[in-house]
């Protein structure tokens, strides 16, 4: 697998305009139970926040109230100091990409088409342009020659890879991840996480709701700890790992690490 | 041995079967299709619109589907068809003339898009909601992630049952000889069932069971290897490779030089 005809290409190499994300007392519900209650904190433009906690404890679907996916109950989210809730959740999406845990790739279609459908039907390039653009955001999570496999012919790693990369095309302003590593064999973790990590220094804001212990610690600029829908702690990476002040996040890591 | 006589005059009266054949052939094979081809395919318009009402999330468009669905699913076909066939005579008359032929079509079409409908539901209702969630995260609309992600993947999961709707329909499709049709109108089942009134035994309906026969077994067989195919995929076979060999691939110094070096 040589990676040759990427690096010849370096001009390619751009960098992101993360924006800021403020949430306000975020509040979302399933029917009548509270699963994230009144959560707040601001992920200031082109940083990481790693979001981590037991299961159950309402960050995947605190991920899916950030791009309304799961409409918010209570409280807001300001993109650029912007509500989200005022401006459509079509329009909004396409400013907030999301990674899934299991990929959602397109079975039917191939890398490339994964990563060309939305360039061409929603942002309505034309099928020679959204080739051409996929094709490059493909080279850039190292999937050049692969462009014309199915999902069922990638690896865990490299069909999150291609999805990293669908969610890149769109050029959002935000990139959220929900557990993206948690379905990989272990040794396809890292390409995983190295590429989101090179997406952090590229200047891409990121909220990540991860396991990895490691990564929150080596990449994340801000750790948030929740815990039955609350955020318990936040702070630095080494403030949350190194002198943990409450008992359950003490707990947690201690049950983890 | 006389009564093994009489059961081969009954049935294989082969003088009688080859003077029905040119009839069966010419006048009631293609009847048959032109009835089963195309309530198949009204069957399929209308069953896309019913099967797309029954995944909506209005219960406005949910429970008019499930109504329509009930009534002709749950209806014995023939009573679909008189009720239909000769309910509807005076107004099909002033639109297509006074054949019942159309309103015969009409009537199977509805049975069939009932069984589509619910065909292409559970196909559709099958696919992995991922699917649907990943598409209106990339900022699709609903219809847009249905049309373009959701409904093509749930139909490829059901074309073997389309088959096999197509096949009932070629079945169904006798019961239109209660409407009296015109000569030439008539399908296989009352070309056969004409001719063995007039040859005094039933060869002609078995010279006519030959020709469905001659439809519906081959069309069973190519399900099976259709739905054996979709089952398993195309696949391009592909030696099993090391997942150590993919740790180096997104390699960031590798791909970004320069931004390594910063």
């Amino acid at each position: 697998m040589s990676t040759t005809d990427v690096t010849s290409t370096p001009q390619d190499v751009q960098r992101f305009r993360g924006s800021r994300l403020e949430l306000v007392d975020l509040t979302l519900a399933y029917g009548p139970i509270d699963v994230v209650k009144d959560v707040s904190f601001t992920v200031a433009p082109g940083t990481t926040t790693c979001v981590i906690g037991p299961s159950g404890s309402g960050k995947s679907t605190l991920l899916r109230g950030l791009n309304r996916l799961h409409e918010p109950k209570n409280g807001d989210v300001l993109l650029e100091k912007e509500s989200t809730l005022t401006v459509k959740a079509d329009e909004l999406r396409r400013r907030i990409g999301l990674v899934f845990q299991h990929f959602n790739l397109f079975p039917d279609h191939t890398a490339l088409e994964n990563v060309a459908l939305s360039l061409r039907h929603v942002k309505k390039l034309s099928l020679a342009q959204a080739r051409e653009l996929a094709h490059r955001r493909l080279a850039e999570v190292g999937l050049a020659e692969r462009s014309d496999h199915r999902p069922r012919d990638l690896s865990g790693g490299q069909q999150q890879r291609v999805a990293i990369a669908r969610a890149l095309a769109m050029e959002p302003e935000v990139m959220l991840f929900d557990e993206v590593t948690s379905a990989l064999d272990p040794e396809l973790v890292k390409g995983v996480l190295n590429l989101m990590a090179d997406l952090g220094k590229r200047g891409m804001t990121m909220v990540v709701v991860t396991h990895e212990m490691n990564f929150a610690r080596g990449v994340a600029d801000q750790v948030v700890f929740m815990d039955e829908g609350r955020v318990v702690e936040v702070g630095s990476p080494t403030a949350l790992f190194d002198s943990p002040q409450s008992p359950r996040l003490q707990r947690f890591l201690s049950e983890v690490l | 041995m006389d009564w093994f006589d009489t059961i081969g005059r009954t049935f294989l009266d082969f003088d009688a079967m080859l003077q029905v054949l040119p009839q069966l052939l010419g006048t009631g094979l293609k009847n048959t299709l032109i009835i089963s081809f195309a309530a198949t395919i009204i069957g399929v318009v209308v069953g896309m619109i019913i099967a797309v009402m029954g995944v909506s999330t209005s219960k406005w468009l949910r429970i008019p589907a499930r109504i329509y669905t009930d009534i002709f699913r749950g209806l014995p076909a023939i009573l679909t068809i008189l009720l239909i066939g000769q309910g509807f005579a005076r107004v099909s008359q002033d639109i297509f003339g006074p054949s019942p032929y159309p309103l015969g079509i009409l009537a199977v079409s509805l049975i069939s898009s009932a069984y589509i409908g619910e065909i292409f539901r559970s196909g559709i209702q099958s696919v992995d909601r991922g699917q649907l969630e990943a598409c209106r995260a990339l900022g699709m609309s609903y219809g847009k992630a249905m049309r373009l992600v959701v409904i093509p993947q749930g139909i490829r999961r059901v074309l073997p049952a389309l088959v096999n709707q197509f096949i009932s329909n070629v079945k169904d499709s006798s019961l239109v000889y209660f409407l009296g049709l015109l000569v030439s109108e008539r399908e296989l089942f009352r070309v056969g069932q004409d001719a063995a009134v007039l040859s005094g035994n039933l060869s002609p309906l078995v010279a006519a069971g030959i020709c469905y026969l001659m439809i519906t077994v081959p069309l069973t067989h190519l399900v099976n290897y259709f739905d054996n195919r979709f089952r398993t995929g195309r696949r391009k076979p592909t030696p099993p490779r090391s997942g150590l060999d993919e740790v180096d691939e997104f390699d960031p110094t590798i791909i970004h030089p320069q931004e390594a070096a910063r």
